[in-house]
C-alpha cells in the first residue's frame, strides 16, 4: 500500500529523557494502515521556516482503536528540535506509512525470536513486539543504551525476557548489547540501532547460522523512493532505504 | 466567468496543466500518482537515464541549505532498456489514462551513449525525450555539454538524428553564455528547451573539516535559486523561437506564474515535491485562484506579458 500525505493533529507529547520524546498524532486514513518497521515523514514547519526536508521517524506504536500513531524520537538537530516543541492541537504533516516494514505474518508461529535495539533504534521494536504478541510469539528483548534506558517498561509486558545493557554501566549489563546476545538460542533476530551495533549483531548471527533482519536509516528527501537520496549498497545492488527497506536481510547489507 | 483554463500545449501534446514533475524529484511519477491529482499534472519527466545504468555517487547525497537542497545523486538509474521494460509500462498504466504526458529524461557520458540511448527511447512509447546535458554531478561528460555551446550543439545534432520524438533539451545554469547556448541548441535541432538544472554549489562539513560531498561540488535546487533560474528563463525566451519550459525553485502558484509571464510555455516543479508531495495540487489551485481573481481566462493571455 503506497504512502499518502495527510495534515494531521498532534494529540500529545511527553519527554522521556532530556532528549527523547514520545509524540502521538491522529491517523484516520482507513486505507493506509501502518505496521511495524514502517516510518512516516514528519513536518511541522513551512517552506523557508525551518529545515528544507521533512524528517523520517519510525512508527513506535499504532493504536488501531484510537487511530493514533506514536513516534519515539531523539532530538538530534533542528528538525527534531522543532518537532519537540509541538503540543496537543498543533498541526503536523505526515507522509506515510512508508517503507516495507517487518513482515510479521511471514514469521512462523513457533519461531524463537529476539529483538535487539540500540538507543533510539528501540523505537520501532515496540510495535513489532506488539504485532508478534498478536501472533502468539513472545520475543526476548535485548536493548543497549549509552547511559540511560527509556521506554523499557512498555516492553516488559510483551517480551519473555528484557535485558538492558549500558555503555556506562549505570543500568543493567555494563557493555555492548551484542555481548549479551546468544544468537544460537533463536531462529530469527530482528534488530534496529546504530550501524556498528547492527553489523555486530549480524556477524554474531552469521557465525551461528541464524537469520537476521536489520532496519536501516539514512537521510531522505522524499521518503517514497523517488529521489534516490537514501540509496544503500546491498548484495542485490543499489536499494532505497525508504522504499525497498528500511528492513533488509542482514546478509544483504552486511554480508561478505 | 467559467474556471480559468490551465490546459497547456507543448510540442503537440495537450497537457492537463503547465505543471510537470521535474526529473530527479518525481521518480517515474508512479511514486506520486496517488498523492497528486493527475488531472492537474501536465507531464512527468522521469528520473535521468543513462544507456547502461549506474549506481550514482558514493558518500553524502543530500544536504540542506536555506530554502534549498543540495544533491549529489549522480544519475543513479537502471539503464534505458530496464526503463523501457519495467518503469515505462508502470508509467503507462498509471499516468496515461489520466492524460499525463510521459517524458523520458536521458543523460550520458559520451556522444555515442547519448545517441544510442535516444534511439532506444525513440522507439519506445514515451511521448518526448528530455535530453539532460546539464547534470552537475557526473564527472565525465554531462557537464561539459552543459557549459560549452559547441559541445552542446554537437551532442544535440547526433541525438536529433537518432530521435524521431519531440526533443526537449535541459540546460545547465553553468553554461558560459545562456543566450548563445540556447541558440546553438535550437539550431542543432531541439524542439524545446527546459532550464535550469541545479546550480553547482559546495558545502564544507566543519566537524570533519572536509567537503560534504565526495565530488566536492553538488547541485543546488529549491526556492534559493528561483530568481537566478527565472533570469535565465527570461534570457532563453528572448533568444529562441522554440518553446521554453521553466524550472528552478517553483513552490507556489505565484512562482509558476512568474515563469509564465516571463514567457515560459510550461513549468516544472522539483524540490517542492519533497516539502509536500501534494505540492503540484496546491500550485495548480493557487494559479487558478490568481487567474480567477484577476480575470485571466487562459495562460495564453498572460504568457510573456511581462516582456517589453
Amino acid at each position: 500500500m503506497p504512502a499518502v500525505c495527510c495534515d494531521s493533529v498532534v494529540l500529545d507529547q511527553i519527554a522521556l529523557t532530556d532528549t527523547v520524546r514520545l509524540l502521538s498524532a491522529s491517523w484516520g486514513d482507513p486505507e493506509h494502515l501502518p505496521h511495524a518497521g514502517q516510518f512516516f515523514m514528519l513536518r511541522c514547519w513551512g517552506l523557508g521556516e525551518g529545515p528544507f526536508l521533512s524528517r523520517p521517524i519510525s512508527l513506535h506504536h499504532w493504536d488501531e482503536g484510537k487511530k493514533t500513531v506514536e513516534f519515539l524520537y531523539e532530538i538530534k538537530g533542528e528538525g527534531t528540535r522543532r518537532l519537540s516543541q509541538l503540543e496537543a492541537g498543533d498541526a503536523i504533516q505526515l507522509t506515510g506509512p512508508a517503507g516495507n516494514g517487518f513482515d510479521v505474518q511471514a514469521i512462523p508461529q513457533g519461531a524463537r525470536l529476539a529483538l535487539v535495539g540500540g538507543g533510539i533504534g528501540t523505537a520501532p521494536l515496540y510495535q513489532l513486539a506488539k504485532e508478534l504478541n498478536g501472533r502468539g510469539i513472545r520475543p526476548d528483548g535485548y536493548f543497549g543504551f549509552r547511559d540511560e534506558p527509556f521506554a523499557m517498561e512498555s516492553f516488559r509486558g510483551l517480551c519473555e525476557v528484557v535485558r538492558v545493557a549500558t555503555d556506562s554501566g549505570r543500568f543493567g549489563f555494563h557493555g555492548l548489547v551484542t555481548e549479551m546476545l546468544e544468537p544460537e538460542k533463536y531462529d530469527l533476530i530482528l534488530t534496529c540501532g546504530p550501524v556498528p551495533m547492527m553489523r555486530g549483531v549480524y556477524q554474531k548471527c552469521a557465525a551461528a547460522g541464524v537469520r537476521c533482519l536489520v532496519s536501516m536509516e539514512n537521510k531522505m528527501a522524499c521518503g517514497i523512493g523517488a529521489c534516490l537520496g537514501c540509496t544503500c549498497h546491498t548484495k542485490e545492488g543499489p536499494r532505497s532505504v525508504c522504499k525497498n527497506g528500511p528492513v533488509f536481510e542482514g546478509s544483504e547489507v552486511f554480508g561478505e | 466567468m467559467s474556471k480559468p483554463e490551465l490546459k497547456t500545449s507543448l510540442l503537440g501534446f495537450e497537457m492537463n496543466s503547465p505543471l510537470m514533475g521535474a526529473s530527479g524529484t518525481f521518480g517515474y511519477g508512479v511514486e506520486y500518482a496517488h498523492m497528486v491529482d493527475l488531472p492537474k499534472l501536465g507531464a512527468v519527466c522521469g528520473k535521468g537515464l543513462t544507456l547502461h545504468g549506474q549506481y550514482g555517487n558514493e558518500g553524502e547525497r543530500l544536504w540542506e541549505t536555506p530554502a534549498g537542497l543540495m544533491n549529489s545523486i549522480g544519475l543513479q538509474n537502471p539503464g534505458v532498456e530496464h526503463f523501457i521494460q519495467v518503469e515505462l509500462p508502470q508509467m503507462e498504466a498509471q499516468l496515461r489514462p489520466a492524460g499525463v504526458a510521459i517524458i523520458a529524461n536521458l543523460g550520458g557520458h559520451s556522444e555515442e551513449e547519448y545517441e544510442e540511448g535516444a534511439a532506444l527511447l525513440s522507439a519506445s512509447s514515451a511521448d518526448m525525450i528530455e535530453l539532460n546535458i546539464s547534470c552537475p554531478n557526473v564527472k565525465q561528460g554531462g557537464m561539459v555539454y552543459g557549459v560549452k555551446a559547441e559541445a552542446a550543439a554537437q551532442v544535440v545534432r547526433r541525438v536529433r538524428a537518432a530521435c524521431k520524438k519531440p526533443l526537449m533539451v535541459k540546460l545547465s545554469p553553468q553554461a558560459e553564455d545562456i543566450p548563445a547556448m540556447c541558440r546553438a541548441v535550437e539550431e542543432a535541432g531541439a524542439d524545446a528547451l527546459s532550464l535550469t538544472n541545479t546550480f553547482q554549489g559546495c558545502a564544507i562539513d566543519l566537524e570533519k573539516r572536509r567537503p560534504v560531498f565526495d565530488n566536492i561540488f553538488a547541485g543546488l535546487s529549491g526556492p534559493a535559486i528561483r530568481p537566478l533560474a527565472l533570469r535565465m528563463v527570461w534570457q532563453a525566451v528572448g533568444a529562441v523561437k522554440i518553446p521554453v519550459v521553466g524550472l528552478g525553485g517553483i513552490a507556489t502558484g505565484r512562482d509558476a506564474l512568474e515563469f509564465i509571464m516571463a514567457g515560459a510555455q510550461a513549468v516544472q516543479v522539483g524540490a517542492a515535491n519533497f516539502v509536500d508531495p501534494r505540492s503540484i495540487n496546491r500550485i495548480y489551485e493557487e494559479m487558478e485562484a490568481w487567474m480567477e481573481a484577476n480575470g485571466v481566462e487562459s495562460l495564453a493571455e498572460i504568457r510573456g506579458c511581462a516582456r517589453p
